[in-house]
């Protein structure tokens, strides 16, 4: 009985639990990434425990990948070392964590999942507990199989509406994190629902999920349902349901995407959020679609229809690095890898690329950029001189077109 | 006794320690770029037993457990915010770095000023006005991981399931 958060615990461990409650359960999936499996391994080590369960252990490489310094490639043969010595079958190289583990099954319904990445509350979008936590905390998993969690209290956000021409799930989690702030939700279950929820793809309910964490959530969640249970058996996983039952909210925001119109996080924190008018006609330096927030196929569609017969000026740097292999070839196939090439765009090999600040963009001091990604703090691409403006695809790609800041509803 | 270094609200894991910082697990080496950008005279002028005080939401961001490293490796005591980033407070227990909740210490310090810090009372005494804080105390099982170091220590010595004895 409870929200999704509750239900899920509850599940877990076939008894009723209630938000504040402290639990220690059985994680079914650890993941970690190139940056933060070095300590994961140190933790493990030192604890002088074996690993516990080397199947239910996921590494994946895409912060630096390839890596781009010698520091970086030492740092992955000591995991490649980790990998070969214990057998650890689930590592791949093939685009952004998140993005991975949803493409190849590791996010199911009911499954209670810890990631060492802060943006590990993505997987809530396919109902799902996955929240990010630090290298020891992958580090006690590895050695045990367990962790501790506090249940967490719920803000539930209602949104309804349809969004109107030039308007995307972007813009609305980013107009939630301006309204209830960076640390507005710290601890909480984010619940996203409603009308507007219920007609959005896979893909799109990822982008609000993946956000939870920029107003402090411990987690992104929405409840399962036809979309959910389509997306999960058209790739052969099982499915299984998971919605609240009375549950009992801790708040409720209500938001009507009607009136919704493109929105910027301005640098350096998320939630400086306006309307993109404010900015139009602002010159930027690069232009970057990608990353675990936008670079899905679904992203790629918009700014292919935008970009196509279009050359966009050398001057700017327009990187586009879609989130994973299987979104590349699916680009492929649709042509929009082409479309992005004959327009002038650098194509980059799926991963984080320049969100990470160390490789494929990163900024000059004075540079500003216009992105898709989650955060925009200072110094994240590259020089602390830099600037970091957040959007939607649209916005990005019209930006791009333009070499401004740009209201995609005027191009498209 | 050591010196405040004082920080507003909303400190990030970028600004503790920026992402391409983050090629090395090496403490010091973490630590001589704490704060690099935002704070340039941090490493240098940081003392062990110093101590940070923050608004908000302190560590907020990334995961990245560089970032309570880089601090600790700093020499620095504690850090006594009015609150904490989820992520990076789990980091700070797990890693045996100590911190604690204030709301009230923040308007009374100024940065640079001498505290004396007792962490096993969660006290915090002002030198300049002689004033006594109370930080907020830790559920009994987060207790047991910060009393043996981290959670690295504690499981050493003990099987996980011991932690429930506490929750």
């Amino acid at each position: 009985m409870g929200t999704v958060a509750e239900e899920i615990f509850s599940m877990k461990l076939s008894r009723d639990v209630s938000a504040g409650e402290i639990v220690l359960v059985d994680i079914d999936v650890t993941m970690s990434h190139d940056n933060t499996t070095p300590l994961a391994i140190k933790a493990l080590r030192n604890t002088g425990k074996p690993l516990y369960d080397k199947n239910r252990i996921v590494i994946i490489f895409d912060h630096v990948q390839p890596p781009a310094s010698v520091e970086s490639a030492t740092l992955q043969k000591e995991v490649l070392e980790f990998i070969k010595k214990e057998g650890i079958k689930n590592f791949f190289r093939e685009g952004i964590c998140h993005q991975v583990l949803v493409e190849r099954g590791f996010v199911l319904p009911g499954r209670v999942i810890i990631g060492g990445d802060s943006h590990t509350c993505t997987y809530g979008a396919l109902g799902a507990f996955g929240t990010g936590v630090g290298s020891t905390d992958i580090g006690v998993s590895y050695a045990t199989g367990k962790n501790w969690f506090r249940v967490p209290e719920t803000y539930y956000f209602d949104v309804n509406g349809s969004f109107a021409k030039g308007v995307y799930p972007k813009d609305l989690i980013l107009k939630i994190i301006g309204k209830v702030g960076a640390r507005g939700a710290t601890y909480k279950a984010c619940e996203f629902g409603g009308k507007t929820i219920e007609s959005m793809a896979m893909g799109d309910r990822l982008t609000l999920t993946n956000m939870a964490i920029e107003m402090g959530g411990k987690t992104g969640l929405i409840k399962t349902d036809k979309v959910t249970e389509n997306y999960l058996k058209s790739r052969g996983y099982p499915y299984k349901e998971i919605v609240p039952k009375d549950p009992n909210y801790e708040k409720i925001f209500e938001f009507d995407v009607d009136d919704l119109t493109p929105q910027v996080a301005v640098s350096p924190k998320v939630d400086n959020v306006y309307p993109v008018e404010k900015y139009a006609g602002t010159d930027v330096d690069e232009v970057f679609i990608g990353t675990c927030t936008n670079g899905r196929i679904e992203d790629l569609e918009i700014v292919a229809r935008m970009f196509k017969g279009k050359k966009l000026n050398p001057l700017l740097k327009t990187i586009i690095v879609p989130a994973s292999n299987e979104i590349y070839f699916e680009a492929m196939n649709r042509g929009y890898i082409k479309i992005f090439m004959d327009a002038g765009a650098m194509v980059c090999n799926p991963g984080c690329g320049p969100c990470i600040g160390r490789h494929q963009g990163v900024l000059a001091p004075g540079d500003r950029a216009l992105t898709t990604m989650n955060r925009n703090f200072i110094g994240r691409m590259g020089s602390d001189k830099g600037e970091i403006i957040i959007a939607s695809p649209a916005t990005a790609a019209a930006t791009a077109l333009n070499g401004k800041i740009t209201d995609p509803r005027e191009v498209i | 006794m050591g010196k405040v270094f004082r920080f507003s609200d909303d400190v990030n894991t970028d600004e503790i320690i920026p992402g391409r910082y983050n090629v090395t697990t090496d403490p010091k080496a973490l630590a001589e770029h704490c704060f690099f950008e935002v704070r340039p005279d941090f490493s240098k002028t940081v003392k062990g037993g110093d101590f940070i005080v923050a608004g908000e939401n302190f560590g907020c961001g990334s995961s990245r457990e560089h970032a309570p490293i880089a601090i600790k490796a700093s020499g620095i005591k504690a850090v006594i915010a009015k609150s904490f980033a989820r992520i990076f407070y789990r980091n700070c227990i797990n890693i045996g770095l100590p911190i604690m909740i204030s709301d009230e210490l923040y308007d009374l310090v100024k940065d640079g000023e001498d505290i004396e810090v007792n962490l096993k009372e969660g006290t915090i005494k002002i030198l300049k006005t002689g004033k006594v804080v109370k930080s907020k105390g830790f559920p009994d099982f987060i207790l047991k991981i910060i009393d043996a170091g981290g959670i690295v220590n504690f499981l050493k010595n003990h099987d996980i399931g011991e932690l429930e004895d506490g929750i």
